[in-house]
Order: C-alpha cells, then structure tokens, then sequence
C-alpha cells in the first residue's frame, strides 16, 4: 500500500531544493524545523498571517534557511542583513521580518548593525545559529570561538575570550533576549513561538553543532558524538539571571529566556513622530 | 479469529513512524534519541547511497516525536 508521503513541515518548505546542502548531522535544520513549527502553531492561532512574514538571510550556511523556506524571503551580502531586514521593517510595517544568519555573519562582519539594532530595539527577530567557528569558509576563528580551541587560523589554541552575545543584547535595550540549542527542539520552538509575539527587538542565540568543521577541530566529527557532546553541555533554565549566561565551553551553557519586557520598539516611535508631523 | 488477531494488531500499532527516505543522509540522530530504542540502519541505501532508518518493532513505539522534531532533514515523521 502506498503511503502519501507528506512531512507535515512540507507546506512551508521548498521541497523542490530538498535534500539541503547541509552536511550530514549539522543541526542547523533542526533550527530551522523548530521555527516553522512556531510559526505554524502562531498560524494555526490566527495571530500570525503567511504572507506577512518575510525572511532575511546574509552569507553563511545557517543564513540558507532563508532559501529553504516558502515563504518571502531575501539573501544578501554577508553581514548586512540587519541594514536590509530594517528597511523590510520600515516600508511594510505590519510583516515580521525575521532575521536568519550564523555568529560570524551577525556577530563579526555585521557587529555594528547588530549594535545599532539592539540600541534602536528595532521591532526585528534575529536569530543567531552559533556554530562557534565560520563553518562555511574552512574553520577560520570568530568572536564566538571558546578560548584556547585550535582552529585553521590559531593553530596554537585561540587566545582571545570569546563574545556573550546575551550580555551584549541585555545591556542595549532589546525585548526578548534568550538562549537555545539545537539539541532542545521542543524548548527552542517555545522560545521561538514566544518571540514571533514580541514586539520590539528579539534575539535568540542557537547553540548548534557541527561536526564537519568545529568538530575536526575538538576531535569529534561523528555527528551523533558531536550531538551529545553538546547535549551534555546543556543546562536547562526557567529563569536564568544574567551571571548565568557565562560563555565557556568548559563549564557548558544555561539556555533559557534572559530578558523579556515590553518596551515601544522603533516602529511604534516612528508612527508616532508622524502622527505629530501630520497633526492626525 | 483471524478476524480477531487484525484487530489486536491494529490497536497495539497506534503510531506510524514515515520515513521519507530520500532525504535521508545518515547521520544517526534519530536512532540515538529515540527512547525506546526502535530505530536502526537500515541495510538498504538510498539513491545518494545513504542507509536510511528502518522501525524494527514499530508496535513499540511510544509517540513522543523526539526522532521527528531532531531530523534536520525533515526525513521523519510519525502518524
């Protein structure tokens, strides 16, 4: 008997560019699953429309998940997706733009949108899959690599400490500011589904594997050790202080929601300077 | 009674586990997660040459959609 072979993800998908590019056991599309089941699930809500939501996607393995997803969706040049999920933002207020990019992709050559960002809380949802090393272009360093780790470029162990993103975000003014893993799908989509309802800026950083690259470095390229190892590394939170989000690959990383106000995010003092300009 | 023994089937199979197996690539997540320990490798291959994960006793399978929800290629899913 046949069986209608339909993965009940294949509607947001564009299954047409399956299988993905990604190597074998990179968790990059368990991210990526894990957000369309949010948003799915806000669909199905009726808080979220289809055709109001818009993808941005820089350079970088984790930034093709802007490509595999039915939905409208954008690629640039690496490091500026923020500069361009801005002006989406401003000229169609009403989509929500999510940005989709790697830890060298927004946190090294797009830093200083970033900051801009997070200072303006501009009313964008970004989510960073940190893989700790830049997977595509053959293992370079980046701000994000845990200390002491050998890469292509330090090849006697990294000397420089390593970027916390979720202090950085804390300390500018986001809304939403939270931690997951690839290894936790069902926290991440919660975490997922809670920041598709924010307003203002959103940030998740996503501790993926992987074990093409970071893990020829640590000596771990099977990908289901590569998985664990991370897995074990993993303390679950239900309200973690800021202390807690310490970076260190040695002692393993809290995941959970570390910041979530409601403060007016950029759009809402835009339309209201206009509403003073016209007068109505 | 062979009636009978269908229906019996029947309800111990509440779940289906679908495997979509060309988009399969063999990285073994789903057969480390599942708790109850039901998947293996399949020793067939795919038509990329990957050996995708076959259900040995689907009669034991619980629900609980870890396999479906850690599959980075939407390869997975249960009924």
């Amino acid at each position: 008997m046949a069986v209608a072979v339909e993965h009940p993800l294949d509607k947001y998908v564009r299954t047409e560019k399956l299988p993905t590019l990604w190597c074998p056991g990179c968790t990059i599309g368990i991210v990526m699953t894990s957000l369309l089941r949010a948003i799915d699930q806000r669909i199905r809500e009726g808080l979220l429309r289809r055709d109001q939501i818009t993808f941005v996607g820089g350079i970088g393995c984790s930034a093709r998940i802007a490509m595999y997803v039915r939905f409208d969706s954008v690629r640039t040049a690496h490091g500026r997706t923020i500069p361009l999920a801005t002006a989406i933002k401003i000229l169609r207020p009403e989509h929500k733009v999510i940005v989709v990019g790697g830890d060298g992709d927004i946190c090294a050559i797009g830093g200083n949108h970033l900051l801009h960002a997070l200072r303006r809380n501009m009313d964008l949802m970004i989510i960073i899959v940190n893989n700790m090393i830049y997977g595509m272009t053959g293992g370079q360093v980046s701000p994000t690599t845990p200390l002491k780790l050998y890469t292509t470029t330090t090849p006697y162990g990294n000397p420089e400490k390593p970027l916390n993103i979720i202090r950085l975000a804390c300390s500018l003014g986001a809304n939403f500011v939270a931690r997951g893993s690839a290894t936790h799908p069902h926290i991440l989509q919660q975490i997922f589904y809670k920041a598709l309802g924010k307003r203002g800026l959103a940030l998740i950083e996503v501790l993926s594997s992987c074990p093409e690259i970071f893990g020829r470095h640590i000596g771990i390229t099977d990908p289901v050790k590569s998985f664990m190892t991370l897995r074990d590394k993993i303390k679950v939170k239900n309200n973690p202080s800021l202390d807690e989000s310490e970076y260190d690959w040695e002692k393993g990383f809290v995941i959970g929601v570390y910041l979530d106000k409601d403060d007016p995010g950029y759009i809402d003092n835009l339309s209201l300077l206009y509403k003073s300009l016209r007068g109505f | 009674m062979e009636k009978r023994s269908l229906q019996i089937s029947m309800a111990r199979a509440r779940h289906k586990i679908v495997v979509i197996s060309e988009r399969c690539k063999e990285c073994g997540i789903c057969i480390t997660v599942c708790p109850v320990k039901i998947l293996d490798k399949s020793s067939l291959r795919n038509s990329r040459g990957f050996r995708y994960p076959v259900a040995s006793d689907e009669n034991r399978c619980i629900g609980c959609r870890l396999c479906e929800y850690s599959c980075p290629d939407l390869a997975i899913y249960i009924l």
